[in-house]
């Protein structure tokens, strides 16, 4: 059984707010879901699965559908796997689809922490008192940038990791966004720009770090029936992968995250490798979490990640891998703190060819998005998809 | 600069006997009576091996710097640490009584009890 062609995306949308104080979460939700729909050429009539993680007010399904008035239902699924949770929604979607529990499935990510006056990165939560490892973490002060930091100091530590080679992720984030005019951070910036930005948590610097803005996604995955009925070009989901990373009872290597093991299943079911593909997008909540992740999915060794991403190789049209081609996290939007959507809505572009014909791939026939939820220094779910141009 | 005051753990009916030790300024280490290894954090039933036979032992107080992060983004900096027990287990941490600029990965440290807010001091390491 494998998801291989039983499920194409037939819908993705984005939407252009980065600053929402007068909607509400689900008003956005809806409006991402309508927008979605739109793109699809299909109606909430059309609707049979719905897919909602974390972000959806109250308990997800129940209030997003009545919300929406979706009255076709059979199939629901709230999987909350943190921000790359829409990543692996798509996988589920595929899975749903092939299995025949629904035939077009609507996912959605919206919120707004900028609104909400939210330091997210910088602020020890306390997020659920049961939790059994609560009274172990949030006396120190742990929070989300000083997590992710740690890995970095440890990958440093261990591999000879720079600042500087970091930074060349943010720079190559920022040729991208300076195309987008919705990005938030549209302004080029230099290596010496990103290791001058203040620190944040040793070895983050303020723009090794992702933005907090609202906003939203959604996307609209169907039968492949459907999909050729349709007229938008045709995106097929051809493998997926998830998993979760965490530190094992204290036994655990931050430099290493559940990519390895997300990404290997994904490439298994596709059928494909790294060097195939032609574009990606990668969850960048801080330049480390791109540098390990493109290690861990095998796009360079174990350790190499530094001088892989260093002298702009992840631009568009001058690199080997071009990746987030919107400006991704650090430069363009992160809606709810969440940012899977908007990875695999910037694929679904690239694969279509309508992305900025600035950054556009020449012949991008095959696309990775892949994402880290939660805290990359403490437990993480990781997942992988896999799409093709048809 | 002033410490970063640090907010009381919150004690679940699973961690009480660690916090009951720390009250008494006696840092434990969960270690499974079955399979005769040490864990972090804390619990009543053993990670690898699923037995519920935890004796809270005693710990060396011994322990290496594995990452850290000084945090700036604060009212005032602390710094937060993964330190690798003698035991074994790696655990989160603070480091403090210490010069944030000259912290390192595989420093040796040593660990003291830190007050809290409200509640029972925690384990911190500083300088070995």
């Amino acid at each position: 059984m494998t998801i291989k062609g039983k499920a194409y995306i037939a819908g993705a949308f984005e939407h252009p707010t980065r600053h929402a104080p007068d909607k509400s979460v689900a008003q956005l939700h809806a409006e991402v879901a309508l927008g979605a729909l739109a793109d699809a050429g299909l109606t909430r009539d059309d609707v049979d699965g719905y897919f909602c993680a974390g972000d959806a007010p109250g308990p997800g399904p129940a209030t997003m559908a009545e919300y929406l008035n979706l009255t076709k239902l059979r199939h629901v699924d709230s999987t909350e796997l943190g921000g790359t949770s829409y990543v692996a929604l798509a996988g589920h979607a595929a899975a749903a689809i092939a299995l025949g529990k629904c035939d077009v499935a609507l996912i959605t990510l919206a919120g707004r922490p900028r609104s909400e006056g939210m330091a997210t990165g910088t602020t020890p939560r306390l997020r659920d008192p049961n939790q059994p490892e609560a009274g172990f973490e949030f006396p120190y002060g742990l929070t989300t940038a000083n997590g992710y930091a740690m890995c970095a100091m440890r990958h440093m530590h261990q591999y000879g990791t720079t600042s500087e080679q970091l930074a060349w992720i943010k720079v190559a984030a920022s040729h991208h966004a300076q195309h987008n005019p919705n990005a938030m951070l549209p302004d080029v910036v230099t290596v010496a720009d990103v290791v001058a930005s203040p620190l944040i948590a040793d070895p983050l610097h303020r723009l090794d770090c992702c933005v907090i803005s609202d906003g939203g996604g959604a996307l609209v995955i169907v039968r492949p029936e459907i999909a050729k009925s349709l007229r938008r070009p045709g995106v097929k989901i051809v493998g997926a992968g998830e998993t979760v990373k965490h530190l094992a009872g204290g036994t655990f290597d931050l430099t290493t995250s559940g990519a390895a093991r997300s990404g290997a299943a994904a490439f298994a079911e596709a059928g494909v490798k790294p060097t195939d593909i032609k574009y990606v997008s990668i969850y960048d909540s801080f330049t480390i979490t791109v540098l390990i992740q493109l290690e861990d999915l095998g796009f360079c060794a174990k350790g190499a990640g530094g001088k892989f991403v260093s002298d702009g190789n992840l631009i568009s049209g001058a690199g080997k891998l071009p990746f987030n081609t919107d400006g991704g996290g650090l430069c363009n939007n992160h809606p709810a703190n969440r940012g899977g959507m908007t990875k695999v809505i910037e694929a679904v572009r690239q694969l279509r060819g309508e992305a900025h014909p600035a950054v556009q791939v020449k012949n991008c026939d095959l696309a990775l998005a892949q994402g880290t939820g939660m805290q990359l220094g403490t437990r993480h779910c990781s997942s992988t998809l896999i799409m093709e141009r048809e | 600069m002033a410490a970063r005051p640090i907010p009381a753990p919150i004690v679940t009916v699973e961690s009480e006997p660690f916090w009951n030790a720390a009250r008494e300024r006696r840092f434990v280490v969960p270690t499974c009576a079955a399979c005769g290894k040490a864990h972090w954090y804390p619990r009543a039933m053993c990670p690898f091996c699923g037995t519920e036979k935890i004796e809270w032992r005693a710990a060396s107080g011994a322990g290496t710097i594995y990452s850290f992060s000084v945090m700036r983004r604060a009212k005032e900096r602390y710094a937060i640490a993964y330190v690798t027990l003698a035991e074994g287990p790696t655990m989160l941490t603070n480091i403090v009584d210490c010069d944030f600029d000259t912290l390192r990965i595989g420093q040796s440290v040593r660990a003291v009890f830190g007050e809290t807010t409200d509640g029972p001091p925690v384990p911190l390491f500083r300088p070995a």
